[in-house]
């Protein structure tokens, strides 16, 4: 699963947190623990969408899938086996 | 259709273009007859210009300060490589897009090298220039306080770009120290100018894309049944003016967001997605359930996206891009604690 570091490296850099020093688990919830504003969410879906070939469905679009790395990491594997 | 589209920028070359002669070949310059006045008019029509020329940067700059020029020009692009990517760089700078832009040159080599690259930039030939003040697409129906001053808002959020660039915390800290004032209010009649350039000038976070003339908005505005809400934003380095609106109808069940939108040039500081949190506190606290139209203009996925994600679902599509959206008002995001959010 070497694409979840990657996952978590782009949250980590694009996420406004108020607190440095603050850290998250995969099944952190981080769209409550920062605030997601629309850029970040399209520069999400974004890097998802360009780094795996695919585009993400309006149905897709659920904040379930994006809000924490293990949601969006099973999203992602499901999209690949369908591909 | 695409023909219509209001410009947005002029991009100018220099030699021989704003300017007669080469400033390479010697400093002997003169400007164009009338130059002077065109980009004037242009400015306080709130039409932005930038430069695309092949030239030495200190000395174009020196140039057009001597000729008291240069303070009307935003991102100029000065260099010696191709034009297409300086369009392309003022492009991104501005965020705007590129059927908005227009661009001037005396030479086919360089109209024909833009076009090639971007299709849907304007291209006109140098000689044309004394006639762009009669193109439509250069004069808005209205010119409104924040058209007015257009270029210096853009100039402001230069500084801006350049502070957050130099600031090496993690961008929220950045954010902190602009300290904005964000005003959410009900339009007045003088607002409502300044409202439908809006409708027509917004593209990336623009829910339905749908356009309104001053005459509809007041309709709407006087109506007792629709709530038409304006947002402004300030930081210390000036105000960003009016950016944003919803148009929000009143239903005894529900509300339905109508038309909601905000200016490309605020999307970095998160403040839709406050005046989306705004309205559906609002229609909680009325014990309403909240409705949105979407409709896909092929530009405003960022819209969708941010509907999606503070939990707004597919309640009707009619399958070929219209949508009604709806949000259960469960969870509601808070707003940031680097904004102050005033109501009026």
């Amino acid at each position: 699963m070497e694409f979840k570091n990657e996952i978590r490296e782009f949250i980590g850099e694009n996420l406004l947190i108020d607190d440095e020093n603050v850290t998250f688990t995969d099944d952190d919830n981080y769209f409550q623990m920062g605030f997601v504003n629309s850029l970040f969410a399209m520069k999400l879906v974004d890097f998802v969408e360009q780094k795996f070939d695919f585009e993400i469905e309006n149905d897709e679009l659920d904040i379930k899938n994006f809000s924490t790395i293990n949601n969006l990491v099973e999203l992602i594997q499901k999209k690949l086996k369908n591909k | 259709m695409e023909k219509d589209v209001e410009i947005k920028c002029v991009v100018w070359d220099l030699d021989n273009t704003i300017w007669q002669g080469v400033l390479m070949e010697g400093s002997n310059v003169s400007l164009m007859p009338e130059i002077n006045e065109i980009i004037k008019t242009l400015d306080s029509r709130g039409i932005l210009q930038a430069i695309a020329s092949k030239n030495d940067y200190e000395l174009a700059i020196e140039k057009l300060r001597e000729l008291g020029l240069e303070e009307y020009f935003i991102y100029p692009e000065i260099h010696w490589d191709a034009k297409s990517f300086s369009i392309a760089n003022i492009q991104k700078n501005i965020n705007i897009g590129m059927n908005t832009i227009l661009f001037v040159d005396d030479q086919e080599f360089e109209l024909e090298e833009v076009q090639t690259a971007h299709p849907e930039v304007t291209c006109i030939h140098a000689k044309e220039y004394k006639k762009l003040l009669d193109n439509p697409r250069l004069n808005p129906r209205f010119i409104t306080v924040d058209s007015a001053r257009r270029r210096k808002m853009y100039q402001d959020d230069y500084i801006r770009k350049q502070a957050e660039k130099e600031y090496k915390g993690p961008s929220n800290a950045f954010l902190a120290t602009l300290n904005m004032k964000f005003t959410i209010s009900e339009a007045g009649e003088e607002d409502l100018k300044r409202a439908e350039e809006l409708t027509v000038r917004t593209n990336q976070l623009n829910a339905t894309g749908v356009t309104y003339s001053y005459e509809e908005l007041n309709v709407i505005r006087k109506s007792s049944q629709h709530k038409l809400l304006v947002c402004e934003l300030e930081d210390k380095y000036g105000t960003y003016g009016k950016i944003g609106l919803a148009l929000i109808h009143m239903l005894e069940d529900h509300w339905k967001l109508e038309m909601m939108l905000m200016s490309c040039r605020v999307v970095s500081r998160g403040v839709g997605t406050v005046l989306l949190s705004y309205i559906m506190k609002e229609a909680k606290k009325q014990n309403k359930y909240l409705l949105a139209d979407f409709r896909d203009t092929g530009r405003n996925r960022m819209m969708n996206v941010s509907f999606r994600f503070a939990g707004f679902q597919e309640k009707f599509s009619d399958g070929q891009g219209t949508y009604v959206l709806e949000n259960n008002l469960e969870n509601i995001q808070e707003y940031p604690d680097y904004i102050e959010l005033y109501i009026k």
